[in-house]
């Protein structure tokens, strides 16, 4: 194959990336800590890590995005400056996000055409077709130049982001979480046109939750935790089991002090549930669950594995194909968010900005936001903001929201001040039943230990929690039982006290409990 | 030098008052090289409006005239803007309501006295009006047809079909020829204070309608819901808002005072339905600006809608005393829309100038 390749461009060809030392920080949070990132031509690198480990911000800063505080980039042995997602098309980088670019109602050609440098300004993807056809063959990615990318499906979809960043000599492809979206047959096809780019040359770096992924298609995986680089190893040298311990870590935190309490009779049952997700591909499968009064269910697993999807339809955001969701006994079959809200059901939303607060409403009136058509707050047509801003007032003081006044714009404030205004509004209101998604994710310490602290009182004085989290530590902290879900199913339930990482982190990694007990053996 | 764009995070009462009325000197200053450009001195063209407008007994009364339906129909519109519904055709749910009054007039009128036909003829124009408004609300909800284009398309509807009945099946008899219908009844005929064409009636339906919208804006459950959908869907969705009650409910309100105009400007001033152009002589689209101008808030549109009473009332003066196109007040008006909307990006960003070097990377 390069003998057809023009001298220039072999010369050109990026045959060993370096980052060292990257450090990259957002206000008080470090993203990244002195990463040591290589890569060599024909690699597949995994990166591994939570929800907010730092995997995107150090692809960022590798495409251009953000600009490392400290650290060097090196191409070849070479530094290079990379300022701009340009510079690093021109360094030979191509980053292929999770939610494709492309726009859905022109042609293939037209998007691959779309910025491409070196084409004529009229009709220009004259020009590239040619090019498209060769790169499709070459390395098997089947795309029809002339269809409309709204007619295509994910995995194709895909496949023309890849040509488009092989028709800009993209050497390392940066891939964010690439069988998120796919079916499984698609994933499959996508790992052979990978490893065939490998073959060629190119060399990958795979952003990924999946073990099995990293497992089947990377040479090398690099863990990162909480913004470092906390593992590193050749894939001979591990299995899943070691992965998912390198990703959460060694040990497990003390549990909270909580109150002893008997867990009391079943707040919410759910039984054999089904849900598909937004794009129609089953998310929550046949799963059952009970939370109980004087109780904490913590749900643990890799995000993208239906626990959104889930939390929404217990919360009346989405409606279920099949199976029974019972709050009470009584039955939640619709997408209504009125009707879980009057059956006892409080819910602090993962997307706290998008879905929990009117940013440009005042802080006294985000106060009741949901609980606007209870007494006292409104009586008949008429808003008691009389009353509203007193209930402001008292969540403000009771649960240490730092705002100026009750007056401001709660966009003003800072995210852990907006995540207790939230959890106070939800947790003031008496529920039943609390589902807190990520309660804590993104917030400082303080506001952390403060969030949790609220949540474990609340199921002292009587109160069902179903708390979704990443954060094992989290979970073990204030959790009464976990349940590990793995593509829409429970994988098993564990007590915090008497259980190890490593039985957790194959659940995570799609085990079930006796194959975790063979492992062990 | 480098100027530098950046989000305003808090903004006060004071600034947002001197952004509005930088934006309305801006927006004079650019009407002045209109005139200028046109060989007239601005500053006396500016003068002679206003003088036309607030000059003389006059002028204030026909301002006043002009206010009421720019009120009527504003203060809708604020009500829907704030739900981010961007409701254009205020214009035809004016007609409809009109032709809904016409009929109720020409059939019952005759039979009922004044106190049951005039709010039985109200009615009848906000239900039209309102059934107007609600086909786009529908159409957004349902198919997610983009609303600006189908209220601004229906205007054009609206006034073909008004033309088809003033010069087809509702041309009067007692007409001779010309393209209106009959004379409402006596009855249905609104007085107004001597010496002018202002309807006691109407003017206090303007300033209650007004106030009232911006109590339902401000302190009801139903302004609160249309203010949560306006600044965020997402969490109206979180919070359990029926959208589609809402949101058709706010065009019920919106289109129907626009509708109850209609009715006002019938019964008030032409006694019968003619041309469209004649009905409502573009209240519908000035009153856009009448409701941004009085930043959405539905009871400040009996300030702006003076204002721009004013406007339409001068332009004529000057028009014939200095001898400006008749264009000229949706010149002046549309000018000092883009100004006002330009305003309203200050209001969220702030810009800061720096001298000297740029020095980051």
């Amino acid at each position: 194959m390069m003998k057809s390749v023009p001298l220039e461009k072999t010369l050109r060809r990026t045959q060993h990336l370096e980052m060292r030392g990257i450090s990259k920080s957002f206000l008080d949070v470090k993203a990244n800590q002195d990463i040591n990132l290589s890569i060599k031509s024909g690699e597949i690198l995994g990166l591994l890590g939570e929800n907010g480990a730092g995997k995107t911000t150090l692809m960022n800063i590798l495409y251009g995005l953000y600009h490392p505080d400290e650290g060097e980039i090196l191409i070849n042995g070479s530094p290079v400056q990379l300022r701009s997602p340009k510079d690093s098309m021109r360094a030979g980088i191509g980053m292929i996000h999770q939610h494709f670019m492309l726009v859905q109602k022109h042609s293939v050609l037209e998007n691959i055409a779309l910025g491409y440098d070196d084409a004529p300004f009229f009709f220009p993807h004259r020009h590239l077709r040619s090019k498209i056809l060769e790169l499709s063959a070459q390395y098997g990615l089947e795309v029809d130049p002339d269809k409309p990318i709204w007619e295509l499906s994910a995995g194709e979809q895909q496949r023309v982001e890849i040509v488009k960043a092989l028709s800009r000599n993209a050497d390392v492809l940066i891939m964010d979480e690439p069988t998120s979206v796919l079916t499984p047959q698609e994933a499959e096809e996508l790992f052979g046109i990978l490893k065939t780019m490998c073959a060629d040359g190119h060399s990958v770096i795979l952003i990924s939750h999946k073990l099995d992924e990293i497992m089947e298609l990377c040479n090398r995986v690099m863990v990162l935790r909480k913004g470092q680089l906390t593992g590193e190893a050749a894939i001979e040298d591990v299995d899943k089991g070691k992965l998912a311990e390198m990703m959460i870590g060694r040990q497990i935190a003390n549990a909270y002090p909580k109150a002893h309490c008997q867990p009391g009779e079943a707040i919410l049952e759910i039984q054999d549930l089904d849900v598909d997700s937004d794009r129609g591909l089953p998310a929550v499968r046949h799963l059952s669950l009970k939370v109980r009064k004087n109780e904490i269910l913590g749900i643990a697993g890799v995000s993208g594995n239906g626990q959104q999807e889930l939390v929404e339809t217990i919360t009346g955001l989405r409606k279920g194909l099949s199976g029974k969701v019972l709050m009470k006994g009584k039955p939640l079959n619709h997408a209504d968010a009125r009707r879980a809200h009057a059956l006892g059901i409080t819910h602090v939303p993962e997307e706290r900005i998008k879905y929990g607060i009117v940013p440009n409403l005042l802080l006294y009136e985000n106060s009741v936001l949901k609980r606007h058509r209870d007494t006292p707050f409104s009586s008949w047509i008429k808003m008691n903001y009389g009353v509203i801003k007193d209930h402001a007032g008292h969540l403000v003081d009771g649960f240490q929201v730092d705002a100026p006044s009750i007056n401001v714009k709660v966009k003003n404030l800072s995210g852990g001040n907006i995540q207790k205004l939230i959890l106070g509004r939800e947790i003031s209101a008496g529920p039943d039943l609390l589902i807190a998604a990520h309660p804590t994710y993104g917030l400082d310490v303080g506001a952390t230990e403060y969030v949790r602290k609220q949540i474990i009182e609340l199921r002292d004085q009587g109160g069902a929690v179903l708390l979704v989290s990443e954060d094992l530590d989290e979970l073990f902290m204030v959790c009464d039982r976990i349940a590990v879900m793995f593509e829409g199913r429970f994988m098993g339930e564990v007590i915090p006290q008497d259980c190890s990482i490593e039985e957790i982190g194959l659940m995570m990694a799609g085990s079930t409990p006796t194959e975790v007990l063979t492992h062990a053996d | 030098m480098q100027i530098d764009l950046l989000p305003r995070e808090r903004s006060t009462g004071l600034q947002n008052l001197t952004i509005l009325i930088g934006s309305l000197l801006a927006g004079l200053l650019a009407v002045s090289v209109v005139f200028a450009l046109n060989g007239v001195n601005p500053a006396l063209a500016i003068f002679s409006i206003f003088r036309g407008s607030f000059g003389s007994w006059y002028g204030i009364k026909e301002t006043i005239t002009k206010a009421i339906p720019l009120i009527l129909i504003g203060s809708g519109l604020a009500l829907a803007y704030k739900a981010k519904f961007w409701n254009i055709g205020a214009e035809s749910q004016l007609l409809v309501g009109a032709i809904f009054a016409t009929w109720v007039g020409l059939h019952w009128g005759p039979h009922l006295p004044a106190p049951v036909i005039v709010p039985l003829m109200f009615l009848a124009a906000f239900l039209g009006g309102a059934l107007w408004g609600v086909i786009p609300a529908y159409l957004k909800v349902r198919f997610g047809i983009n609303e600006i284009i189908s209220t601004l398309m229906l205007n054009y509807i609206a006034a073909e079909f008004v033309k088809f009945l003033v010069v087809g099946p509702w041309k009067g008899a007692s007409k001779g020829g010309y393209p209106y219908t009959d004379d409402l009844p006596a009855q249905a005929i609104l007085s107004h204070f001597s010496y002018s064409r202002i309807s006691p009636v109407l003017l206090v339906l303007a300033i209650i309608a007004a106030l009232v919208l911006g109590w339902i804006v401000y302190r009801s459950r139903f302004g609160y819901e249309i203010r949560v959908i306006g600044e965020n869907t997402h969490a109206a969705r979180y919070s359990g808002i029926n959208f589609f009650r809402t949101s058709l409910l706010i065009m019920v309100v919106s289109g129907g005072m626009a509708g109850l105009t209609g009715a006002g400007e019938l019964m008030s001033i032409h006694h019968y339905l003619s041309y469209p152009e004649t009905i409502s002589a573009g209240y519908g689209f000035t009153a856009i600006i009448v409701a941004w101008l009085a930043r959405l808030n539905p009871a400040f549109t009996i300030v702006s809608g003076l204002f721009f009473a004013g406007i339409i009332v001068g332009g004529d003066a000057i028009q014939i005393s200095m001898g400006m196109p008749a264009a000229t007040v949706s010149v002046f008006n549309g000018m000092i829309l883009v100004f006002l909307i330009m305003g309203d990006f200050f209001i969220s960003h702030k810009l800061r100038i720096r001298t000297g070097r740029a020095s980051h990377a």
